[in-house]
């Protein structure tokens, strides 16, 4: 079918990783954050695509976004706060996989 | 300077005449074509630029204050904010879902769209200059604290910071924390004291000042 709606892959609690690579034209899923495994705080819904969007197609079908808590230590090697802070972003469920011990950066 | 006289002609009146992007001119093409068509009016622009450009931060003030004054609404805006905006006669309308944080002495909220310039327009109006830099937009999530430092907010070690990146379709708002001596005041007198930039988290709230000095 070419319009089913594909099972919510993560639920709130999960440790995923933003898939590391390239991406062309229009994305909102940020570089600093490729590679970068966080915690899923809560799904913000399903949304239209925006690679597709942004070139005036329908953006069908829409995808989950997700909203992912990462620790900014484990995003910067150089981060001069402290442990505990944090930083949130919101990334479609088709940039993501599950984190494993070894991509747990 | 309508007295001299030569034969070269003018150009046009401009701020900068000589950076017309071809976004400036693709958008002038389809503003003519749509007027020409008779689709939009000169008219329908120009209230249109009057309502975008009336937009601004006392919107936001007003909420804010209100859910200082008011715990029930407070707890309601952070959990349903279109609903509870909605009753209050502000119309989110069909953008991105708005979230609204709230500032402690535990954690400290600052919001910035490092992909471009996503601002809770509806509620803040159109975003400052800086919001919009490469400076802020690279530094705010690499080094926050040093960030907020260059804006005059030292949070201490205690407090953790959490910044708030807009990479999709959210939008937040924060509620800065309330200062201390306003338990009396009403909500006209505590919007006055929410700063934009306390709602984004750049800033704090302003403190109240003492009439007796």
């Amino acid at each position: 079918m070419l319009n089913s709606i594909p099972p919510q892959r993560f639920k709130a609690g999960d440790h995923v990783r933003v898939l590391d690579r390239p991406s062309i034209g229009h994305c909102r899923t940020p570089v600093y954050l490729r590679g970068r495994s966080g915690i899923i705080i809560g799904v913000a819904g399903r949304y239209l695509d925006p690679e597709k969007l942004a070139y005036h197609k329908p953006g069908m079908p829409a995808h989950l976004l997700y909203r992912i808590r990462f620790r900014q230590v484990n995003i910067w090697d150089t981060y001069t706060g402290t442990d505990a802070d944090d930083l949130e972003a919101d990334i479609f469920e088709y940039w993501l996989e599950n984190a494993t011990k070894e991509n747990k950066k | 300077m309508s007295g001299h006289n030569h034969d070269h002609s003018h150009a046009p009146v401009s701020d900068m005449p000589t950076l017309i992007s071809k976004y400036e001119v693709l958008e002038t093409a389809i503003r003519e074509l749509l007027q020409e068509h008779g689709l939009i009016s000169a008219a329908d622009i120009h209230a249109q630029i009057d309502t975008t450009e009336s937009l601004n931060a006392e919107l936001g003030a007003k909420i804010i204050a209100k859910a200082w004054a008011d715990l029930a609404f407070k707890q309601h805006l952070v959990e349903n904010p279109r609903k509870m905006l909605g009753d209050m006669g502000i119309n989110v309308g069909s953008i991105a879902e708005l979230k609204v944080v709230e500032n402690s002495e535990e954690l400290h909220n600052v919001v910035v769209c490092t992909l471009c310039s996503c601002y809770p327009r509806m509620i803040l109006g159109a975003p400052p200059a800086w919001y919009k830099s490469t400076a802020y937009r690279s530094r705010v999530v690499r080094e926050p604290r040093k960030v907020l430092a260059e804006f005059g907010v030292d949070v201490p070690d205690s407090t953790k910071i959490r910044v708030l990146d807009s990479t999709a379709d959210l939008r937040f708002l924060v509620i800065p924390m309330r200062p201390d001596g306003t338990d009396g005041l009403q909500e006209e007198a505590l919007a006055k004291l929410v700063t934009r930039d306390s709602m984004i988290g750049t800033g704090l709230a302003q403190q109240m000042v003492k009439s007796s000095d």
